[in-house]
């Protein structure tokens, strides 16, 4: 038995969320003593690359090379997958939680009539049944789990294991499949994405603005203390909805949830629906003149000030130390 | 054409998170339930698109009796219809087996979502209902245009956008900015009372996952404040203690 972890890439590169799945993997394969951890990747990608998913834990990587797997056309991944998942006879499907990722592991759980977790915070409690710890209610909670099935999937949240790149390379294998035409009926007609970004999902460092930005014309400043600090940034909802700021940099309840090891919050009140995308990010920052903004009772570090004086300041100190 | 919108029934986004019975029980206590913010976008795009094509509009909740307040909400802001599976949403897998059975016998052209429940954060079942019937199922979207049997999306992705071109019948997990949320007016909620609301019991028991227990996660310490004129505090701070750039 194997456990086949489903990794996606961007930009010729494999995506960093992913690695950390082969991670979560082979922490798992060593407690349940499953014999390998096999990835899969779709579409075109160079094998250089792939063999990186052996340094985080990999055994093997199976490649099914074919181009018109390149987009993430979500039913044409999902039967990819549960081909391969079947092929190897796998146990248990691992996946980093994303856009596409969520969306392919619903439709594998009815295919492969596997037991579904998602928001996967920690490794599986094996000792009496299957348990596993999840986040709920946008972080604000977590529920141990039950997973009944004999196979299971596992949707896993960021940091939810630390990565681990200290392995040897993976071998590349090859592997074409029978790819059903209709699996690509839906298609993906153009995509519109920044490139050379951090993500703001996956990044380590997140620095955010709210309206106490007062309009996108300031935006430098947040950019330039991201750039010095290799973040990615993002913002409240006020500010993507009145435009300042692109939709996918919206942070919180309806947007994205992020799980940085830093993030820093500038001229952010704290609404509770912005901390519900935050609260699992390892330490807080805010920046807010309001010494009576909720986001402080939040925060780990706070600087009660304007923020148009202490970015600049910020960034200068950011840089001098590197 | 007959659109069909699932929505959840969940606790307010400004609620405190409590439990109860050991940590085994949500405690409803003081909680204000509303419908799933996503859920809201999907039926606030529903409602533009019955009104620009003519459709019928049916909405749908897996849930015990206390969730029809909700679906009443949902009869005042534009649905003709609502459905209540009488059970407690137990797991997706339980949730997508319902919905599926009830889109199979109504052969809904369009059924729209939330990009995922605020309470369970999943944002499996839209995926799970499309494997299960057979259809192509497209989530989190941001833009939905109908334009014969074509549909033309607009799907979220890390750093941007996808655009997707699907055929009906297919589903759609939402979010914003697909539609802006509607506020139920006068002539709506006194319709919303006359309008049918019909019960079925569950088609089906299986679950695949149960929960043991909840927990909260632990209390967040003190905030450290620091000088404003002494950022390079802040910055030792960070590289030092929490270690963290
Ligand atoms: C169902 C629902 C879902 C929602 N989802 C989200 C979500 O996902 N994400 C989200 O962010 N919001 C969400 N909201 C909105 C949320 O309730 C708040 O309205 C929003 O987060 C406020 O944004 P803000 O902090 O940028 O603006 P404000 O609340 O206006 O705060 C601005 C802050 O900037 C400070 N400030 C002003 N000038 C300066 C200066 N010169 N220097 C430093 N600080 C300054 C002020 O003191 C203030 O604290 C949601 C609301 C609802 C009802
Ligand atoms: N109990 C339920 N009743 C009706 N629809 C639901 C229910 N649970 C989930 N859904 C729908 O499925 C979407 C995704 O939910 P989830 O997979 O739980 O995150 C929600 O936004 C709803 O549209």
């Amino acid at each position: 038995m194997s456990i086949l972890v489903y990794i996606e890439h961007a930009e010729g590169s494999v995506k960093k969320s992913s690695l950390e799945a082969v991670s979560y993997a082979e922490q798992l394969a060593g407690k349940i003593n499953e014999a390998e951890v096999i990835a899969v990747a779709l579409g075109t990608i160079s094998e250089e690359e792939l063999a990186k998913a052996g340094a985080a834990g990999a055994n093997k990587v199976l490649h099914v090379n074919d181009e018109k797997l390149t987009l993430g056309i979500i039913q044409a991944h999902a039967d990819a997958v549960g081909q391969v998942f079947e092929k190897i006879g796998a146990s248990t499907l691992v996946l980093a939680k994303s856009s596409l990722g969520d969306a392919v592991a619903a439709r594998l759980a009815i295919k492969l009539n596997a037991g579904l977790v998602s928001n996967v915070v920690e490794i599986p409690d094996t000792t009496s049944g299957y348990k596993i710890k999840r986040s709920i209610y946008t972080g604000k909670a977590f529920a141990e789990t039950e997973v009944m099935t004999d196979k299971k999937i596992l949707a896993v949240k960021k940091n939810a294991v630390e990565l681990k790149i200290d392995g040897t390379p993976a071998t590349v294998e090859t592997l074409s499949l029978e790819l059903d035409p209709a699996n690509f009926a839906t298609k993906i007609t153009g995509t519109d994405k920044a490139t050379g970004e951090v993500l703001l999902p996956e990044a380590d460092i997140v620095v955010s603005g709210g309206r106490g930005m007062k309009g996108p014309e300031n935006w430098h400043l947040i950019e330039d203390l991201a750039k010095a600090l290799g973040a990615a940034t993002g913002c409240s909802k006020p500010v993507s909805d009145t435009g300042w700021r692109p939709h996918h940099e919206h942070v919180g309840q309806t947007g994205v949830k992020v799980a940085p090891s830093l993030y820093l919050a500038v001229g952010i009140s704290g609404a509770i629906q912005h901390l519900a995308g935050v609260n699992s990010s390892k330490y807080i920052v805010v920046i807010n003149k309001d010494p009576e903004a909720p986001f402080f009772k939040a925060a780990d570090y706070g600087i009660v000030g304007d923020a148009f004086e202490i970015l600049p300041k910020l960034t200068q100190a950011i840089k001098s130390l590197k | 054409m007959k659109i069909l919108v699932c929505i959840t029934h969940v606790p307010d986004t400004t609620s405190k998170i409590k439990f109860t019975d050991n940590n085994t029980k949500f405690d409803k206590n003081g909680v204000q339930f509303i419908i799933g913010p996503y859920d809201d976008y999907a039926l606030a795009r529903a409602v533009e698109l019955k009104e620009q094509l003519g459709a019928s509009l049916t909405v749908l909740n897996v849930g015990e009796a206390e969730t029809e307040p909700t679906l009443r909400k949902a009869l005042a802001i534009g649905a003709d219809d609502a459905i209540r599976v009488n059970a407690f949403p137990k797991d997706s897998f339980f949730v997508a087996n319902q919905i599926a059975k009830i889109a199979k016998d109504s052969s809904y052209d369009l059924i729209l979502m939330g990009r995922e429940s605020i309470d369970f954060n999943g944002g499996m079942v839209h995926g799970m209902v499309g494997e299960l019937l057979g259809m192509p199922s497209v989530s989190p979207v941001m833009k939905l245009e109908i334009d014969g049997e074509t549909v033309k999306m607009a799907r979220e992705i890390e750093g941007g956008k996808e655009y997707i071109e699907g055929k009906l019948p297919l589903i759609a997990g939402c979010q914003e900015p697909i539609a802006e949320w509607k506020i139920p007016n006068m002539r709506g909620i006194m319709s919303a009372r006359t309008k049918p609301l019909n019960v079925v019991e569950p088609s089906d028991d299986t679950v695949t996952t149960s929960v043991i227990s909840y927990l909260l996660p632990p209390a967040k310490g003190a905030v450290k404040i620091i000088d404003k004129d002494n950022v390079e505090e802040l910055v030792q701070l960070l590289k030092n203690e929490a270690k963290v750039i």
